[in-house]
């Protein structure tokens, strides 16, 4: 069964590195907002700093927005998830572990390049890394819980407006746990980072089996 | 291909529905080892429904299908003893027959003949380490098909098997088929052109 993760895992990302797209995308969607931020505020540095966090935040929910409406999508077209139906095992570890490929290719280079960002928001040491540790648990929930969103609108053609509106409400929460967390210099960091990592732990352990029963209700 | 062991496919009362709409009912169908079927009827009567309902895609409206092995050893579930080829071929254009061939392996798992192999016997060996992307639809039909010999499995449902395929691919398909018959496999197909093997059971739907 490992194995057959294992193929799946290295299947997405093979055809996320040769499609490309997806990553990048995010990516360059980040970098621009990041960039585009501080003309809107304005030669307030104390501000940019303050509000910094918030707006890596925000952006890095958007970027994660973006690439998800394909994650089931282009495997139900193709007929990929039929054959992913008679796999011997569960669908809902298939998600699981699909989910963790489209982080990987995805989510992961925005926590990495999270500190880069922040010093373009004037952010200083302690606070890269506070942005960086909540994003590394904040940006696989959000996937996780777009897989969920993902799964519903995956018979339809133009599911990211879709998928939006479903997810959004679903990440307020980690959104609110996430930048307190990350904003340094207030109150004590620890309990929302903890409630942050439980948002996480749940997100991963109940989405994949949410995703799974939308998938298969969708069938055709 | 000894793995392919004895069993029989049984379908009792098969219905499904589509909102409150049934767009099949009442199918009965009992398949044996070796035992083709092919299921005809005019367009948009419910052949690849039938199909579909069987690989477990869609909720039955009513019904029982099951899959008995005389040794009854294996109780795996329907829908991983049975290989599904329909019209979306379920191949990525971006990666490689070879990779395609493998991940078909990895999912469906059981293996019995390498990529290689299965492609040989298709005659599309030199495509092995080409992306499906660049295959013409004859050649990426056959790539499909070749996932049926990578992995074994004792149940064979092909929606249109014949699409595409020019004259002589028909003839290679229509020696697999009869291998794996002959191997004690089972197959059901939907078809407007039959593939001509002796014995082959006819199920007609339609006429209700």
């Amino acid at each position: 069964m490992i194995r057959i993760l294992l193929v799946v895992f290295l299947r997405d990302v093979t055809l996320a590195r040769r499609i490309g797209g997806g990553g990048v995308l995010g990516l360059v969607f980040f970098l621009s907002l990041v960039t585009v931020v501080p003309f809107a505020i304005g030669p307030d540095l104390r501000l940019l700093s303050r509000i910094g966090p918030a707006i890596l935040w925000i952006a890095a929910l958007l970027a994660s927005l973006l690439g998800l409406d394909r994650l089931f999508q282009a495997d139900h077209e193709d007929g990929s998830l039929d054959q992913m139906l008679l796999s011997p095992t569960p669908l809902e570890l298939i998600v699981l572990v699909k989910c963790m490929a489209h982080w990987f290719v995805t989510g992961l280079p925005l926590v990495l390049l999270s500190p880069l960002f922040g010093l373009m928001l004037d952010l200083d040491g302690s606070a890269l890394w506070a942005v960086a540790a909540t994003l590394l648990v904040g940006t696989p929930t959000f996937t996780f819980l777009g897989a969920i969103g993902a799964a519903l609108t995956v018979t339809l053609r133009r599911g990211g407006l879709l998928l939006s509106i479903l997810v959004v409400p679903l990440a307020v929460p980690v959104l609110i746990f996430g930048v307190s967390a990350a904003q340094s210099g207030t109150a004590p960091v620890l309990t929302p980072f903890l409630v942050l990592c439980a948002l996480g732990l749940a997100s991963i352990a109940l989405a994949p089996i949410a995703a799974a029963a939308a998938l298969r209700g969708a069938g055709e | 291909m000894d793995i392919t062991q004895r069993c029989h496919l049984l379908i009792e009362d098969l219905s499904v529905a589509r909102g409150e709409r049934v767009v099949l009912g009442g199918v009965y169908l009992q398949l044996g080892s070796s035992q083709l079927a092919e299921v005809t009827g005019p367009n948009g009567v419910g052949k690849s429904t039938l199909l579909r309902a069987i690989a477990g895609f869609l909720p039955l409206g009513s019904g029982r299908m099951s899959l008995v092995e005389s040794e009854a050893m294996d109780s795996a579930p329907l829908a991983e003893r049975l290989h599904y080829v329909g019209h979306l071929d379920g191949l990525k254009s971006a990666l490689t027959a070879r990779e395609n061939l493998e991940i078909g392996l990895g999912i469906l798992g059981r293996g019995r003949l390498t990529p290689l192999d299965a492609l040989e016997r298709l005659e599309l060996a030199h495509v092995l380490d080409l992306p499906v992307g660049y295959l013409s639809a004859g050649q990426r039909r056959r790539v499909a098909l070749a996932r049926l010999l990578v992995a074994d499995r004792p149940l064979w449902l092909l929606d249109e098997p014949l699409t595409a395929l020019d004259r002589h691919a028909r003839a290679l398909l229509k020696t697999i088929v009869a291998d794996h018959l002959g191997s004690g496999g089972l197959m059901l197909a939907a078809t407007h052109e039959p593939l001509g093997l002796p014995g082959t059971i006819q199920v007609r739907l339609g006429a209700r």
